[in-house]
């Protein structure tokens, strides 16, 4: 194997140019006849918007030209799209209401576009937003998705009565009753998934260029999925054809979900360009990301799961009500049914599952899929309420899982997902060793001899990644196919360039990407190029998001291999005389056993290319294309074990141990998906300790900046413990499942269930901060001293 | 406007900028020095921190015009022809994802390494996180970049 094969913890290509400063972002771009865009934003959580008088702003030395709703839809620029069509459980479509980039006559949420100012200058531009008059005549407004679906709610949109997207249904609704009615133990809990920002550091930015010679668009920007932007720019927006739009995403800084989508700023930015003449930049503010970045989760969920005598569950009830802010983002609808519902399963055997889903506008920031999407939800719901239910039984929480878990495979849920393949008690059983759960006892005797309370709580997630079969979302309503794309191309020196459409913003593609390609053939990893993120560049591709560049993104890439490799034997074969599955490639040559013949890649690509001597009907050259399409979703899956000492006097929880054993299938790089369950599981923390998006009750936005959203430090996190225990994915050629987002999916609930644990209280809803922990402290008191 | 004078990585600059101009924009804008990030408006993520006459400052609440007069080190300024110490620990130790905070990062901690040192004081990780409180990262969860910098603080 090579040493840079796969398995192998290769140091990252990419560090080095972001290590000295060299990293190319969006903003860091500067075009000719470059001006700046800023957006004159809504303060109101719902008005109508009865006159907009830019006079004063168009005064100011600078600014360009001001630009409104009307006129963007007067030129024809379309509706914001979601992706993702969800049937009520009577049969209706959803209700989407109208979407335009810059509002036209309402705006429903603090931060909605209502003009933009361009100007000669980033400051210039800031400043005459200020002065734009937007007469608002404010309407009633809420913020709460539960709220905004009773009687009597403001309502958001005409099309959608009583502020309902869709009422929505999964499973056998009469199995489940019937299971729970017989059940011996119900138990019941209600809980709230806390909304979140996503939070990536570097914001959003857009720089859009107009051609007018060509009438060629070019966008750079922010993005997950450039070639899905280019795509939905294109057929829905119509700010261009796609073949006079080009999208270049380059380095971008982190986007856990929020950059997949389209957002108002860039549509606005490509159709300012083209109406101001100038090359148009913008770049989000902190504050401006709090109030325009989708954010994620926002479920209120109440649930009943069902016991036999044995501790073996029958039955899983699920009522949720799903918050998506003022409008449909691009995934929305997707991440609380499908990305959602789909895994209430966990990884138990659970006969019948019943799930209730239903979604509603409200005057917030639009709420989409953020590292995990769906599935955090479906987590912290199974494992709070396999916690609660061990509790309420008085049996030990690891051996009710493992009475419940699923031991043989391929097992297909209530819920569509048919999983695959895994190993849930291996994973228990590792995690429980690493933890060292044996001792945990006298560490929890120790702590309490100092006055503190210790406790440990345990998570055994599941989620479904790969995403995803076509035929099989498109079934489910989506609208695009979920496949991706590779291209490899040999260059007559024998250098090669991988083309694909994952795109990489800190997941280190550059690097194991080209590590499958090394090992493959044995070439140094020196000698190939990593290229995405351009649609010039790439042909298509549907981007990173859902942990799907390895199981997708790489399979796509084996499959290019399979073909360049299927055409390097037959070249071999001819020059070499021999035949083509005799031919032997490794080591970067191809050779003849049995005789010392043998060709060098770079006189395999040259043979190629000069053609003077292939054999007979080949065509030139040596690149080649594929579409990868999966089987199945990946099912990664794991247990995460939290360890927290809990200070009764604050109510401060410090979080002392933190171990995780995953199933990825194959890993490539164990390097890196360490650091991606490091950052997964610091988010995780970040939701269950500290993170919230708060709005009042007047919807206005309590959480805008980093002095009120409490943003995961150092010192709130420790080290963390990572093993794997990988049992391989039968769907794709190299055995991947994904990491991206497990360690956010799997960490809430270990952290809260070891929180509750240590503080006697099941009562606790997340962010647990240490006000919150301290009152369900004194609550749990409280009876006692009653007594 | 404010004529601002300034030695950056060495090299001696003069502009005239609007007296309002921060330190950052001075940098990635008139010096086209683009490796300092702007990550907040508050001061808070140190995606923006550099070296000013040997102290870490952030470059978003600095005015340029304060600054005027002295010696300030970007990320592009630490390295020679090998990777200065920090840097190369970064990578050993994938201290870095995405690398919009890290520049950051590495001036952090080159800054707290040699703040320690020079008063005797031993770099624990406890302090390493504790001196982290004013860069935030959202891909490591911080692990490999406590390890990078305590691994950096034994090689400079």
């Amino acid at each position: 194997m090579s040493e840079n094969g796969i398995g192998k913890p290769v140091k990252r290509r990419e560090d080095r140019r972001f290590l000295t400063g060299r990293g190319r972002y969006t903003d860091d771009l500067r075009m000719e006849n470059q001006a700046y865009a800023a957006f004159v934003r809504s303060p109101h959580a719902h008005a109508r918007v009865s006159g907009i008088d830019a006079a004063a702003a168009l005064e100011q030395e600078g600014v360009i030209r001001v630009l409104t709703g009307p006129e963007l839809v007067a030129d024809g620029i379309g509706n914001i799209i979601t992706g993702w069509a969800i049937t009520s459980k009577d049969g209706a479509p959803m209700k989407v209401g109208d979407w335009s980039a810059l509002a036209t006559d309402r705006v429903r949420y603090v931060g909605d576009a209502v003009a933009v100012v361009i100007a000669e200058t980033r400051q210039g531009a800031r400043n005459a937003a200020e002065l734009v008059e937007v007469s608002y005549e404010e309407l009633p407004a809420v913020a709460r998705g539960d709220r905004a679906l009773q009687p009597g709610a403001p309502q958001l949109h005409d099309v959608a009565p009583g502020n309902l997207v869709f009422d929505w249904e999964i499973g056998d609704a009469a199995a489940t009753d019937a299971a729970l009615a017989a059940a011996a133990t119900v138990v019941e809990l209600s809980l709230e998934n806390n909304r979140l920002a996503p939070n990536a550091m570097e914001p959003r930015s857009a720089v859009a260029v107009h051609d007018p010679a060509e009438d060629h668009y070019t966008l750079y920007t922010t993005s997950q999925n450039p070639h899905v932007a280019r795509l939905v720019l294109s057929a829905f927006y119509q700010v261009a054809p796609e073949h006079k739009l080009r999208v270049v995403a380059p380095d971008v800084g982190g986007g856990f979900g929020s950059k997949i989508y389209i957002y108002p700023e860039e549509i606005t930015c490509l159709w300012a360009a083209m109406k101001t003449g100038r090359s148009v930049k913008w770049t989000s503010e902190r504050n401006e990301a709090f109030m325009t970045d989708a954010h994620g989760r926002d479920h209120v969920t109440t649930a009943r799961m069902g016991f036999d005598e044995g501790g073996r569950i029958t039955g899983f009830k699920v009522e949720t009500i799903a918050n998506l802010g003022a409008y449909c983002s691009l995934f929305a609808t997707a991440t609380p049914t499908y990305l959602y519902a789909t895994l209430l399963s966990g990884q138990y055997d659970i006969p019948a599952i019943h799930a209730n889903v239903k979604a509603a506008y409200s005057n917030t920031v639009p709420v989409d899929a953020y590292r995990g999407a769906g599935r955090p939800e479906a987590t912290y719901l199974v494992e709070r309420m396999m916690t609660t239910a061990a509790r309420q039984m008085g049996m030990e929480e690891a051996e009710l899982r493992r009475r419940n878990f699923i031991q043989s495979f391929p097992h297909q849920t209530p819920v569509i997902m048919c999983y695959d393949a895994g190993d849930f008690p291996g994973n228990l059983d590792k995690a429980m060793a690493a933890a060292d759960v044996a001792g945990f006892p006298a560490r929890r005797a120790e702590a309490a001899a100092r006055g503190m309370l210790r406790g440990l709580g345990y998570s055994c997630y599941i989620e479904a990644c790969g995403i995803a079969p076509s035929k099989a979302v498109g079934a489910l309503g989506a609208g695009v196919g979920l496949w991706e794309s590779a291209e490899m191309r040999v260059n007559p020196v024998g250098t090669i360039e991988i083309l694909t459409g994952s795109h990489s913003h800190g997941q280190g593609h550059e690097t194991t990407f080209a590590q499958i390609v090394a090992d493959r053939f044995g070439v140094p990893i020196e000698s190939i190029s990593i290229l995405h993120g351009d649609t010039d560049k790439v042909q298509f591709g549907m981007g990173t998001y859902g942990s799907r560049s390895g199981a997708v993104g790489m399979s796509a890439i084996v499959r290019a291999m399979d073909k360049v490799e299927a055409k390097v034997r037959r070249i071999a074969a001819h020059l070499l005389d021999g035949a083509p599955e005799d031919i032997v490639i490794e080591d970067g040559q191809a050779r003849l056993p049995g005789t010392n013949r043998s060709l060098a890649w770079h006189e395999i690509g040259l043979a190629a290319y000069t053609a003077h001597d292939l054999p007979e009907g080949m065509e030139p050259g040596l690149k080649e294309t594929a579409f990868y399409d999966p089987v199945n979703f990946t099912f990664p899956a794991g247990t995460y074990i939290c360890e927290v000492e809990v200070d009764p006097q604050t109510g401060v929880v410090r979080i002392v141990q933190f171990t995780a054993a995953d199933d990825f299938g194959t890993v490539i790089n164990p390097m890196i998906v360490e650091g991606q369950v490091h950052g997964g599981v610091a988010q995780g923390i970040g939701q269950a300790l500290l993170e919230q998006v708060v709005y009042d009750e007047a919807g206005q936005l309590l959480t805008g900046s980093y002095m009120d959203y409490c943003m995961p430090r150092a010192d709130d996190v420790p080290f963390y413990t990572i093993t794997h225990n990988a049992t391989v994915c039968p769907g794709n050629p190299l055995g991947m499942k994904g990491c991206g987002e497990a360690g956010a999916i799997g960490s809430p609930p270990a952290v809260i269930n070891a929180v509750t644990d240590a503080i006697g209280t099941n009562d606790l809803s997340m962010p647990a901060t240490p006000m919150k922990v301290w009152q369900a402290l004194a609550g749990a008191r409280a009876p006692a001293a009653a007594e | 406007m404010t004529e601002v004078n300034l030695t950056v990585n060495g090299r001696r600059v003069r502009r005239d900028v609007p007296d309002a101009m921060l330190l950052v924009e001075f940098l990635r804008e008139e010096l086209r020095l683009t490796g300092t990030h702007v990550g907040c408006d508050t001061s808070q993520c140190g995606a923006c921190l550099v070296h000013l006459d040997g102290r870490a400052v952030k470059s978003c609440a600095t005015l340029a015009a304060q600054a005027s007069g002295g010696t300030v080190v970007t990320i592009e300024g630490i390295a020679g022809d090998e990777l200065h110490p920090m840097q190369k620990a970064f990578n050993d130790h994938h201290g870095l994802q995405c690398g919009y905070c890290t520049p950051g990062m590495v001036m952090s901690g080159i800054d707290m390494v040699k703040r320690y040192r020079a008063a005797g004081r031993e770099l624990t990780e406890a302090a390493i996180r504790a001196e982290l409180e004013g860069n935030i990262c959202r891909c490591t969860g911080y692990h490999n970049i406590v390890r990078s910098i305590r691994a950096a603080a034994a090689e400079m």
